[in-house]
């Protein structure tokens, strides 16, 4: 899979950068200028979610639901932990163990990170206001999304520790298992919408209509309600969380391939896991939830286009609070559920997610044939 | 060059250090193979209980459990102290559930001075006896949960437990570490209002074990990880002198809370179920420790209602000298049955004292349970198991 | 000192502790039989305990004798006792101690001039019940679940310049494993047969067995106790000389 991605990589290059400029402001930038936008708005739509889910979910909610305040003294309300946490692990020593392989200690939580990055860059979050437009962003999405393997793997590997490696391979067969049904489900997806490309999937979904009735559109997990279950189960999977966070496993292997990271090696850790989780779910709200696309019934109450420029303001919000509804999903049962057991969850995704995603396809296969 | 070389040294050093370590970890086991060594810094041991694993993949092929982290040499401390110093020093055993510890130690003096605590002090002895099983295995319920990946859970048992404490602490002056039974009675009698406030501590407890029942026993990915894991046939449990719950939950019905001949606690006078379960893995040692829960607070509540009045002392000499004789008595503490062989010459001090810990039995089963198994489950199975590090180093 | 026992701690439950009497003498009754002359010593509490004491090469066929023929189930302890009294003298033999066993105002003086090695091995001493000859005693008990009776087995087995041996319970309960290596290492007694007589709680390299009684315990020999300075008087106890216990508990709550 790596090595696909790096060629699909090398292919869009040139599609990529065929587009500079930015429709949001209707206004022609040098290409230096859209680059370096780009990249600001791709730091600020991976790091902003993620430092807000952290404080609104891990701090905040969490703590309400294990009966405690949660951080209370930095900031209002605590709202200035996370700077306090970010200036602690920068202060950090840069800690090497003996034993360790040096370079490919200190590469691997980057690695991790670019698999982040990556993913953000297919995402839409309006019309125009998309990093890139790829005919295949749902393929690309999945993957660069299994990059983030390798770094684990070598973290674990570099390590020099026992429960450093038990957890990098737990990692490696677990993210190997559940690729598949990730991928398994979006086909489902894929099927009704007619396409790979995320912007025609939103499309889609604003689109379509409901047997005749069209004031909500069409969107997917409706239609699509066993892909929807199987690509949060997968996703909760690929992200390493509990029920599935036997990479991991605090209580058993102490973290695992983390379990030697310190400082701002391990803060980088710990950004891309939970700016995966933000980024898997504008995914999957792209992909089942309709993306940007407000429902037609508003659109038609206020009077705008779905497809106008105001879209293009309105739909990162709107994105920005379906993201929210979701990553409150992955992080309740995060703090809720044990966690399994390592040839549990390959049985679970062998044998019940993969078949059921099968059979999903199928079965959409069916209707998109006979309706 | 110069500033570098020391740097590479150490490292070589310390690298030679690591294998020789590892060689001496081999060498001990007489094995080769992955070493895996959890603990004695490691968070499922509750402390410095260390086990070295060596593992075949992540299956388990021997397991050596290496204690002695923390072990405080009580049974030669005690020997140079006096009877009511040592009630001191045995709190400090299991730590979760203090209380109980004093109680058989007390018991055995008792019945070597040939006296008896009077009925008062009987019934507040049984009631903070319960109160202390309530607040240790509270905390398993809850801890077992983190154990399996579930965070939550712990933190409802350090609210919930935290009401028990503040009627131990309300009543005796100590949080964790009581130290409140005397040879003949009790240190002091309870507080004024003590027993509305328990009641309503209790009512915290009930709702926890609820809570608990819903949270963790009904959740299916909890029964998958703890069924039929970790069994432990009841007559092995007996060879290994498991105790308690866990000797419960391998269906046998035994409980010296109803099978000792002991005097000096009142279970005889309540209405209460031993409660037992016959898979014997780790699911039920959980659901026999949260039955336990239930009954001790059904126990507590009639002891409330129950208590007479009366003397909290009996009649008992200033300077405590016991007579010369042994005794050895048991009472089913928390984490089993906690036991003290105590004999006696006849001075201030004792001449020797065994303590017969749960901790310690319940444990050495861990290498015979845990062949086999796999990581994960070898956290499950020793959370199950229920130790205390000081219950087992002493 | 010692209290005289009162009527009432007599009394309750008199028909129970005779039945467990009957039970515990049936068991000594099979126990003797069984082993003949191998059991040296017994001693009987009516109601609530048995003490046996067996001779050294009897240990193993004992267990096997209890566990398979007498369902005696449950392992409870196993441990050693070293019956040498303390030659450091009584660590507690303060002022106030001595003036209770009459000997007036002594100090500590006494013990300076004992050497460790001048005391002979004695055999058990005051209050040993189903005592023995030797310095070093291994005793265990074993409880069963049928009759909800433990017997306290004992054995000696040696003075100190004896090869301390006695054979090992694992091939009968298995639990015993780690009580055998904790008697090992802190007594300095061999199970013979134990397939792994490693020490427990020590590091390899200590020197030593900590548990016998001639084995300084240092902090007390640095700084010796005070003796019991400042008494505080037992609550309901109203003054020194009058132990009439049992006004406080009254009335509250």
């Amino acid at each position: 899979m790596p090595l696909s991605t790096l060629a699909l990589l090398a292919s869009f290059t040139n599609q990529v950068s065929a587009s500079p400029k930015l429709a949001l402001l209707a206004v022609e930038f040098p290409y230096w200028a859209t680059t370096l936008f780009k990249l600001l708005m791709a730091f600020i739509a991976v790091l902003i979610p993620a430092g807000g889910t952290v404080y609104l979910y891990l701090f905040k909610m969490v703590s309400f639901m294990q009966s405690r305040l949660g951080p209370m003294e930095a900031g209002p309300y605590g709202s200035l932990q996370l700077m306090a946490e970010v200036g602690k692990f920068a202060q950090k020593e840069d800690i090497f163990p003996a034993r360790a392989d040096r370079f490919v200690f200190a590469a691997a939580p980057y690695v991790v990170l670019v698999s982040t990055f990556l993913l953000v860059l297919v995402i839409p979050f309006g019309p125009d206001a998309a990093f890139a437009n790829f005919d295949v962003g749902v393929f690309l999405a999945l993957a660069v999304s299994s990059l983030s393997v390798i770094g684990i793997l070598m973290a674990g590997w570099a390590s020099a520790s026992k429960y450093s490696l038990l957890g990098g391979l737990r990692a490696a067969g677990q993210l190997i298992a559940y690729e598949l049904p990730l991928v398994l489900a979006v086909v489902g997806v894929v099927i009704q919408a007619g396409s790979l490309n995320l912007q025609r999937i939103v499309q889609a979904q604003v689109e379509g209509e409901i047997f005749g009735w069209g004031a909500l559109g069409n969107p997917f997990f409706l239609t699509q309600i066993i892909g929807f279950f199987i690509f949060l189960v997968a996703v909760q999977a690929e992200l390493a969380q509990v029920p599935f966070d036997m990479p991991v496993a605090e209580s058993e292997l102490v973290s695992g391939y983390m379990t030697e990271y310190s400082g701002f090696r391990f803060l980088l850790f710990f950004i891309a896991e939970f700016a995966t989780a933000n980024i898997f779910a504008f995914l999957a709200s792209v992909l089942f939830l309709g993306g940007w696309s407000l429902p037609p019934f508003v659109t038609d109450i206020f009077g705008i286009d779905s497809y106008s420029n105001a879209m293009n303001v309105i739909g990162p919000i709107v994105m920005a609070t379906k993201m929210l509804l979701l990553t409150f999903v992955i992080y309740w049962v995060r703090f809720t559920y044990p966690r399994f057991r390592e040839d549990q969850l390959q049985r679970f995704a062998w044998k019940f997610l993969i078949p059921l995603a099968l059979f999903n396809i199928a079965l959409t296969g069916f209707f998109k044939v006979a309706l | 060059m110069t500033a570098t070389q020391p740097n590479i040294d150490r490292r070589q050093l310390s690298y030679i250090a690591g294998q020789a370590a590892d060689a001496r970890v081999n060498v001990e086991l007489e094995a080769e193979g992955m070493t895996l060594n959890i603990g004695p810094q490691h968070p499922a041991t509750h402390g410095t209980l260390r086990i070295v694993v060596r593992l075949d993949g992540e299956q388990v092929i021997e397991a050596d459990p290496i204690m002695g982290y923390m072990h405080r040499g009580y049974e030669k401390l005690v020997e140079v102290r006096t009877y009511p110093q040592i009630n001191t020093l045995v709190n400090r055993i299991d730590w979760l559930g203090s209380f109980a510890n004093e109680v058989p130690f007390i018991l055995a003096c008792e019945q070597l001075m040939g006296i008896e605590a009077p009925p008062r002090a009987q019934w507040i002895r049984t009631l903070f006896f319960e109160l202390s099983r309530i607040a240790n295995l509270t905390l398993f319920l809850g801890d077992m949960g983190v154990q399996l990946g579930a965070v939550t859970p712990v933190f409802y048992a350090f609210r919930d437990r935290e009401h028990i404490l503040n009627q131990i602490e309300s009543a005796t002056g100590g949080r964790f570490h009581p130290n409140f039974d005397r040879i003949g009675g009790l240190k002091d009698d309870l507080p004024a209002g003590w027993v509305d406030e328990t009641r309503r501590a209790l009512g915290h407890i009930r709702k926890f074990c609820d809570v608990m029942e819903d949270l963790i026993v009904g959740n299916e990915i909890f029964e998958a990880r703890t069924r039929g894991i970790g069994v432990i046939p009841a007559d092995v449990a007996l060879s290994y002198g498991l105790s308690g719950a866990n000797v419960r939950a391998s269906g046998v019905d035994w409980d010296l809370r109803r099978d000792s001949s002991n005097s000096g606690l009142v279970y005889d006078k309540l209405d209460w179920k031993v409660w037992t379960h016959p898979d014997g893995d780790s699911f039920a040692r959980y659901w026999v420790r949260l039955q336990e829960v239930r009954e001790a607070c059904h126990m507590v509540d009639q002891l409330l209602d129950s208590i007479p009045a009366g003397p909290i002392m009996a009649k008992v000499p200033r300077i405590i000298k016991v007579p010369a004789g042994e005794a050895y008595v048991a009472t089913e503490n928390p984490l089993g049955e906690m036991g003290y062989y105590v004999v006696s010459q006849g001075g201030l001090e004792p001449f020797r004292v065994k303590i017969r810990s749960a901790s310690f039995s319940n444990m050495s089963i861990a290498p015979w349970v845990l062949k086999g198994t796999y990581v994960p489950d070898v956290i499950t199975i020793l959370a199950s198991l229920y130790f205390i590090l000081g219950d087992i180093d002493r | 000192m010692i209290p005289l026992p009162s009527a009432d701690t007599e009394t309750p439950e008199a028909g129970s502790e005779a039945a467990a009497d009957e039970g515990r003498s049936a068991l000594l009754e099979a126990l003797t039989t069984e082993l003949g002359d191998a059991l040296v010593d017994s001693h009987l509490l009516p109601g609530k305990d048995l003490w046996i004491r067996v001779a050294t090469e009897a240990w193993g066929s004992t267990a096997d004798y209890l566990r398979n023929r007498q369902r005696f189930r449950f392992f409870d302890f196993l441990s050693a006792i070293d019956w040498l009294p303390s030659p450091y003298g009584r660590s507690l033999d303060a002022a106030v101690d001595n003036i209770l066993e009459g000997k007036g105002l002594v100090g500590d003086g006494d013990d300076e001039g004992d050497d460790p090695t001048t005391h002979a091995p004695s055999g058990a001493g005051a209050g040993a019940y189903a005592g023995g000859e030797t310095r070093f005693q291994v005793f265990a008990r074993v409880y069963s679940l049928t009759t909800k009776l433990g017997v306290t087995l004992k054995t000696d087995v040696g003075n100190l310049g004896d090869p301390l041996q006695v054979g090992t319970w694992t091939g009968t309960y298995p639990g015993v494993d780690w009580h055998e290596r904790e008697a090992y290492e802190m007594f300095g007694i061999t199970f013979v047969g134990h397939p792994g007589l490693r020490k427990l709680y020590l590091p390899g390299d200590f020197e030593g067995h900590p548990m016998r009684k001639d084995f300084p315990l240092l902090a007390r020999l640095i700084k010796p106790w005070p003796g019991i300075v400042d008494v505080e008087p037992m609550p309901g106890v109203a003054d020194e000389g009058d132990a009439a216990g049992g006004d406080a508990g009254e009335g509250a709550a």
